[in-house]
C-alpha cells in the first residue's frame, strides 16, 4: 500500500520532458514505434498508445525494430525505436541497412550503465554505447538535462529525415533517475 | 527423409510465387532468395538484400504496415528465417493482413559451404509460425501447394507463412543493383512517385 501511495505520489512530480518528446515526433511525422519497453520510455510509450494515428509495435529484440523501420519508410512512413542502451548492442549489424541504403533512422536510448548505476551488469553497455553505435555509423547526441531532451530529440529527428541517416538520442541516467535495488529491497 | 529427387527447385517455386505479379511488392533475404527473385527478372518493386542477415521478415511487416493496399511477399532462406525467429512473433501480433512470408528451405547455408541449418535436424518452421499465432503456416512440397501460396499472397488474408521444402542446389548468381541507395531510391519511387526524390 505504501509502495502504491508512494507511486502515485511520484507520478504527480514527473517531469514532462516525456510529453514534449511525443509532440516533437508527432511534429517530425512519425508513425511507427518499434518499443522494447524501458522505464525511461513509459510514460511516451503511452502517449503513443493512445494516439490513434500512431502504430507501437513490440519487438522481441531491437534489431527486429532497425529492420522494421526500414520497411516502414520503403513504403513512405516515418518512425521512431524507442530503445534502453544495452538494447543498442543487439542491433549493430542490423545497422548497416539504413547506413549502407540511406535511410532515416530515429532511435532514442534511455541510458543504463551511467550515471549513478547500481547494477554492475549494465555497465559493459552502458559505457559502450556511443562508441558502438558510432563505430557502425550512427550519428549520436545526448540529453543529460531534462529540459534539453526534446531539442535534442528535434534536432536528431531533423538530421534523420533530412539527411537520411541513422541518428541516435542517448537520454542519460541522470534525467532518468537511478534505481537503487537496494534501497526497493529494504522498502 | 526427404528424397532429394523429389524436392521443388527453388527457381521454379520463384518463378511461380512471383507469376502475374503485378504490383507485389518483393523483399528478398540476402543470399540465394536474392538471386532467385532477381532470375525471376530484376524490378523496382524488388529489394533484395544483400547483407543485413534476419531483416527480411520485419522490413515486410514495416513495409506491410506502411503500404496497407498493397500486398507485401517476403522470400528468404531458413538460415535468415532462423536469425530472426522471434520475428514470427512480432509478425503474428501485429497480424498484417496484406503480408506473406515465404522461406525457401534448403535445410542449409548455402552461401558458406551447405552446412547444416536447424530445419534439417527437423525444425519446424511452420510450427513455430503457427504456434506464434500465424494461422495460415503451412509446409510445401509440390509445385500446387506453391501456387495456392502464390495465390494467398496475391489475394488472400495475412499473415501468411509457407516453408517451402526445395532442393539444395547451388545455382548461378543473378545479380541485382548491388548499391543499397539504388535499390532504396528506385524502389521508393516506384511505391511513392517522383516525391520520394524530394525532401
Amino acid at each position: 500500500m505504501n509502495d502504491v501511495a508512494a507511486k502515485s505520489q511520484g507520478q504527480a512530480s514527473l517531469p514532462t520532458w516525456p510529453d514534449e518528446v511525443y509532440q516533437t515526433l508527432k511534429d517530425a511525422g512519425v508513425r511507427q514505434v518499434g518499443i522494447v519497453p524501458d522505464a525511461g520510455h513509459s510514460r511516451l510509450i503511452r502517449a503513443f498508445e493512445a494516439d490513434p494515428e500512431t502504430r507501437v509495435v513490440t519487438l522481441t529484440t531491437e534489431e527486429e525494430g532497425v529492420a522494421m523501420l526500414a520497411g516502414a519508410w520503403l513504403g513512405g512512413e516515418r518512425g521512431v525505436l524507442l530503445l534502453q542502451s544495452s538494447g543498442v548492442g543487439n542491433c549493430i549489424n542490423m545497422l548497416s541497412l539504413p547506413v549502407i541504403c540511406h535511410m532515416p533512422l530515429l532511435m532514442i536510448v534511455t541510458m543504463r550503465g551511467d550515471w549513478g548505476e547500481f547494477n554492475p551488469w549494465q555497465i559493459p553497455m552502458g559505457q559502450g554505447t556511443k562508441a558502438a553505435l558510432e563505430s557502425i555509423g550512427v550519428i549520436v547526441t545526448r540529453a543529460d538535462e531534462p529540459h534539453l531532451v526534446a531539442s535534442t530529440v528535434q534536432g536528431a529527428a531533423n538530421m534523420a529525415f533530412n539527411t537520411w541517416r541513422p541518428t541516435a538520442v542517448l537520454i542519460g541516467q541522470r534525467v532518468l533517475g537511478a534505481k537503487n535495488f537496494k534501497e526497493l529491497a529494504r522498502k | 527423409m526427404n528424397n532429394p529427387n523429389a524436392l521443388l527447385h527453388r527457381r521454379d517455386v520463384v518463378n511461380e510465387l512471383l507469376r502475374a505479379r503485378s504490383e507485389l511488392l518483393v523483399i528478398a533475404g540476402l543470399g540465394a532468395p536474392n538471386w532467385d527473385i532477381s532470375a525471376a527478372g530484376d524490378s523496382p518493386n524488388n529489394f533484395p538484400l544483400w547483407g543485413a542477415m534476419g531483416a527480411a521478415s520485419m522490413i515486410g511487416l514495416g513495409l506491410a504496415l506502411a503500404q496497407p493496399k498493397r500486398r507485401v511477399l517476403v522470400i528468404t532462406g531458413d538460415g535468415e528465417m532462423l536469425m530472426s525467429i522471434g520475428s514470427l512473433a512480432t509478425i503474428a501480433v501485429e497480424a498484417p493482413a496484406n503480408l506473406t512470408i515465404a522461406v525457401l528451405d534448403n535445410e542449409r547455408y548455402g552461401e558458406t559451404g551447405m552446412q547444416k541449418t536447424h530445419t534439417a535436424a527437423g525444425v519446424d518452421l511452420a510450427g513455430i509460425a503457427a504456434a506464434s499465432g500465424i494461422r495460415t503456416s503451412r509446409i510445401v512440397r509440390t509445385q500446387a501447394e506453391v501456387t495456392e501460396i502464390r495465390d494467398l499472397a496475391h489475394e488472400g488474408r495475412g499473415p501468411v507463412f509457407a516453408q517451402i521444402k526445395i532442393n539444395p542446389e547451388a545455382l548461378g548468381f543473378v545479380m541485382p543493383p548491388v548499391d543499397g541507395s539504388i535499390l532504396t531510391t528506385r524502389f521508393r519511387q516506384a511505391v511513392l512517385g517522383d516525391d520520394s526524390l524530394y525532401n
